[in-house]
């Protein structure tokens, strides 16, 4: 680093001394503990620690664990509903709350939304466990609805911000320049708002879909029993002797993760 | 935010009659929005009010309530009474998971700062076509599974972990370090799993930052420190505190990373809460506390929007 | 409104007001605006920004509703008309191309929407992007064209459903200096080709004064004269007018005798000249005289002159230069004179000088 008025290196604006080593430091931390965990999934060996030569065994084993198969079905069946649902949701909800001048109550529904991001999740899931808990005693039902539900609710601002500031981002003129080439509303939408809007929907969506997947404390306080999603099974696991075979559970969640968040930077650089 | 400046007075009467087509227009924005809001009242915001009831209610001896108000939980917070003799002392065991919450919480977002800060620096000082993969690459542990993250976090720092079996092996230590089930397993935990959400607020105010400020800045004699606290700080000031209330206040409200790092003895709050509707059976208390952090996270966020809007002001 | 007859062909505006009930306080963007714009005309709304110009065309195009009034296409009220039933097109102030779709879906979209037969559609096309040169374009993105050319698209997809008239929102205020000469061409060329009424809207008086047929000046939501280019340059009405149209001398004067729209004025240095009264102007008292400053010019003869001063500044232009003249009363006269070849630019600066008005130079105003 430069120092003082010596100038052992051309001057350059921008540099801070200290901050690339830092943020170097910052990019191995996040990265390390991620790739070990990753690296001892195919270790053939019962430890997380010691290596003890390549293998699938622990793939093979998850993949063969009914518990494992039926949580992750499990799991798809809610990110899949819920993502749908929130972000149809979310669509409406932003064509309804963009674009207009301000108007009474816009105030309360924008609170609403964000609502979801700004209460901690171990207060929304235990204010859904009592209510869910009502409502079970008086209808008896105790299916998957509960859990989709809670996370439709909590999807929905994860699916609104990028579907608002895509429509925000969009010129008014170009609805009205649809009118005015004699489309009714419903074909000026179908033709022009909702081609344009689409990559926004799609991020939404992929969005929705991460954080239902991802869930964990709501999931675990609203479930019933014998309705465990895979982030909950492999919690309940931590609880006894670990094996590689979380690693690997893990590894595959990681392989979608990053593959969803691929493709959700290639939606919202689209048309930009 | 800026939405609730524009609100309409209400003293100050429309001037025109709003036409048929206005009101239709207004029609088909509540019919838009009416089923999001809807869902997030009955999944949401609506259930917040019943636990708010729940704290004033007795607790079920055997989880749930009875429905007869009482103010026992709420007094359960703060005190507890000798079971011998019934004389009142402070509730050690809440508070001191309050205090732990708070400072382990503030911690974290101190330490998230500092890293967090020369990161989003230098991902803003590359040149736009490394920029994006840098950005890319501070994205994805933001996307990847908490528990996951936390999960990996926990197996480089156990005691059969890759740490101690390296130390241990290079015969630099004897026994392995206990870091498991630490406020220190903690905070690592909660900086490692919330870093991104420090750098990418940050890194949104400096992308902004326009660089002949600070040219004008050296131009006008200032250091190279004083440049960086009297022009580049004060700029990216607003981002700064976006990333500490986004991850002081899910630190605040944690409940993976304590209880996988934390274990039984080290608890936060999250689990304090969550424990009163497992083991504890204290649905009331449960409720009781609920409100409490919901309050602290509250207050936090006031502080900030009050902050931001005077900030807006200033310049404005 | 006298000349809006109900038959009439074109567009008659009668009475229309515009209030915008803003969050503040509430904006009067049109105020009881009446004119007539006739069939197959090159008509321009001219003003500055926010007097209007663009409210009223949105009100034609059927985007705003007005406050108060009618509009009339054809004899034929236009209010129960959304937009996309008018036989009104519109070419948006930044075009509004559909960036989702090429160049020729672009132009396709109109008679698609009109549902019009493939083939027409096809040969439609084809023609309107053969009239704005654009036929090798026509598979391109529209983000992927020049601006120049994305104008030649949006004019292209507004006239070919064949509108009765056609809008125009100041369309050449993105372009650069160069193409905006040649699109004033252009336009005026598809004007006469076509057939179509075209109102255009500008804040630019040159492109006002070059392209149209007629011109509507327009000031806080208020027409305050229309005429052709000619009438409205040499003999503007009010200050306004005068003031933003070119460069203005004003000089108070007297009316000494009047009739037939003329009048014997006498100025404050006491000449006496014939000035051109206004339309419903008043006809005896103090009134204000404007000049052109290529209609006067200098002389050192002192007997020629009609009023004198001393010369206080001379600016070179090039093509012409600038004589500031510092009159009796203390106000500044401003004489362009061209330069010719081989003209010797003398230093008379401070001298006395005397300024000779041209025939027909001087116009009374209304206010």
């Amino acid at each position: 680093m430069a120092r003082g008025a010596r100038l052992r290196r051309p001057f350059s604006i921008k540099r801070q001394p200290g901050f690339t080593a830092i943020a170097l430091f910052c990019f191995f931390a996040l990265y390390a503990p991620i790739i070990v965990l990753v690296v001892y999934s195919f270790n053939s060996g019962n430890s997380i620690a010691v290596w003890e030569g390549f293998s699938w065994r622990w793939y093979r084993s998850a993949w063969e664990n009914d518990l494992v198969i039926e949580a992750a079905t499990r799991s798809l069946i809610i990110a899949l509903c819920a993502s749908l649902a929130a972000t149809t949701l979310a669509t409406m909800a932003a064509l309804g709350t963009t674009r207009t001048r301000p108007y009474r109550g816009l105030t309360v529904v924008y609170a609403l939304i964000n609502q979801p991001l700004m209460v901690p999740e171990i207060v929304t899931g235990v204010a859904l466990l009592i209510f869910f808990a009502l409502i079970k005693v008086a209808t008896g039902y105790t299916g998957l609805l509960y859990l989709i539900t809670a996370h439709t609710a909590f999807c929905i601002p994860f699916a609104y911000l990028p579907i608002r500031a895509r429509l925000e981002g969009m010129d008014l003129a170009l609805e009205t320049a649809a009118a005015d080439l004699y489309a009714t509303p419903w074909r000026a939408f179908r033709r022009v708002t909702l081609p344009l809007l689409w990559p926004g929907i799609m991020a939404g969506g992929v969005l929705a879909f991460v954080i239902s997947l991802d869930d964990v404390v709501i999931t675990e306080l609203v479930k019933s029993a014998g309705q465990e999603t895979l982030p909950t099974y492999m919690l309940g696991q931590l609880r006894r002797v670990i094996t590689p075979e979380i690693n690997a559970i893990s590894s595959v969640l990681l392989a979608i993760s990053v593959l969803i968040v691929s493709v959700f930077f290639a939606f919202s650089r689209k048309g930009d | 935010m800026a939405a609730l400046d524009l609100e309409p007075d209400p003293d100050r009467r429309p001037l025109t009659i709003a036409s048929t087509a206005e009101r239709g227009a207004i029609r088909r924005r509540w019919f838009l929005t009416a089923p999001a809001l809807l869902v997030l009242i009955l999944a949401a915001s609506g259930p917040l009010l019943i636990v708010l009831a729940y704290s004033f209610l007795k607790a079920g001896a055997y989880g749930g309530v009875v429905w007869e108000f009482s103010g026992e939980a709420w007094f359960k917070v703060v005190f507890q009474r000798d079971i011998f003799d019934g004389t009142m002392s402070y509730a050690d065991a809440h508070l001191s998971i309050l205090w732990r919450s708070i400072k382990l919480s503030f911690l974290t977002t101190i330490l998230a700062v500092a890293l967090g800060f020369p990161t989003a620096y230098f991902i803003a000082t590359r040149p736009p076509r490394t920029r994006n993969l840098w950005m890319f690459l501070i994205t994805i542990p933001f996307w990847t599974n908490l528990l996951i993250r936390t999960f990996a976090i926990m197996e480089v720092i156990r005691n059969e972990g890759i740490v101690n079996t390296v130390l241990m092996s290079l015969g630099i230590i004897d026994e392995p370090i206990q870091m498991m089930y630490t406020n220190f397993a903690i905070a690592l935990g909660m900086v490692y799993v919330y870093l991104p959400l420090m750098v990418l607020p940050i890194y949104a105010s400096m992308e902004k930052l326009d660089f002949r400020l600070v040219e004008a800045g050296y131009d006008l004699y200032a250091t190279r420190i004083r440049v960086f606290t009297r022009v580049i700080i004060p700029l990216v000031k607003p981002g700064i505190v976006a990333g500490f209330i986004l991850v002081f206040i899910p630190a605040l409200g944690a409940y993976v990373t304590p209880r996988i790092l934390g274990g039984g003895k080290n608890m936060m709050l999250g689990n304090l809460i969550e424990l009163q509707f497992g083991q504890g059976r204290n649905w009331p208390l449960g409720a009781a506390l609920s409100i409490t952090l919901l309050a602290i996270v509250m207050i936090a966020l006031i502080v900030y929007v009050r902050g931001t809007r005077r900030a807006a002001g200033d310049h404005g | 409104m006298r000349d809006g007859g109900g038959t009439t062909k074109g567009i008659a505006v009668r009475g229309v007001s515009k209030v915008f009930d803003a969050a503040a306080a509430a904006v009067r963007a049109l105020d009881d605006v009446s004119v007539t714009i006739h069939e197959n005309e090159f008509f321009t709304l001219l003003g500055p920004s926010g007097c209007g110009k663009t409210t009223l065309l949105r009100l034609i195009a059927g985007f705003e509703s007005p406050s108060a009034g009618e509009i009339l296409l054809d004899g034929a009220p236009l209010a129960h008309l959304p937009p996309f039933r008018r036989p009104v097109n519109t070419v948006f102030q930044n075009y509004a191309l559909f960036p989702h779709m090429s160049v020729m879906e672009n132009v396709a979209f109109g008679l698609e929407m009109l549902g019009k037969p493939k083939r027409e559609i096809e040969k439609t096309v084809n023609d309107m992007l053969r009239l704005v040169r654009m036929e090798e374009l026509r598979d391109r993105a529209t983000n992927k064209i020049s601006g120049g050319q994305q104008q030649r698209v949006a004019l292209a997809r507004a006239l070919a459903p064949r509108p009765k008239v056609l809008l125009l929102d100041e369309p050449l205020s993105a372009l650069d200096l160069k193409l905006r000469k040649e699109m004033q061409i252009e336009l005026k060329r598809l004007q006469k080709d076509t057939g179509i009424t075209f109102v255009f809207v500008t804040h630019d008086q040159e492109e006002a004064l070059t392209m149209s047929d007629r011109v509507a000046v327009m000031s806080q939501g208020k027409i305050l004269q229309v005429g052709s280019p000619r009438e409205i340059y040499e003999h503007p009405a009010k200050r306004f007018v005068a003031d933003f149209i070119g460069e203005t001398n004003y000089l108070e004067a007297e009316i000494v005798a009047s009739g037939h729209g003329q009048a014997q004025i006498r100025l404050s240095s006491g000449a006496q000249i014939a000035a051109s009264l206004p339309e419903g102007g008043r006809l005896t008292g103090k009134v204000t005289v404007v000049v052109r400053p290529e209609h006067a010019s200098l002389t050192l003869d002192a007997a020629k002159a009609t009023f004198s001063g001393r010369l206080e500044n001379i600016v070179y232009f090039g093509t012409d230069t600038h004589y500031h003249v510092r009159l009796a009363d203390g106000s500044l006269f401003t004489v362009r004179m061209q330069n010719a070849r081989g003209h010797e630019e003398t230093d008379r600066i401070n001298a006395e000088v005397g300024v000779i008005l041209a025939e027909n130079a001087a116009q009374v105003l209304r206010d």
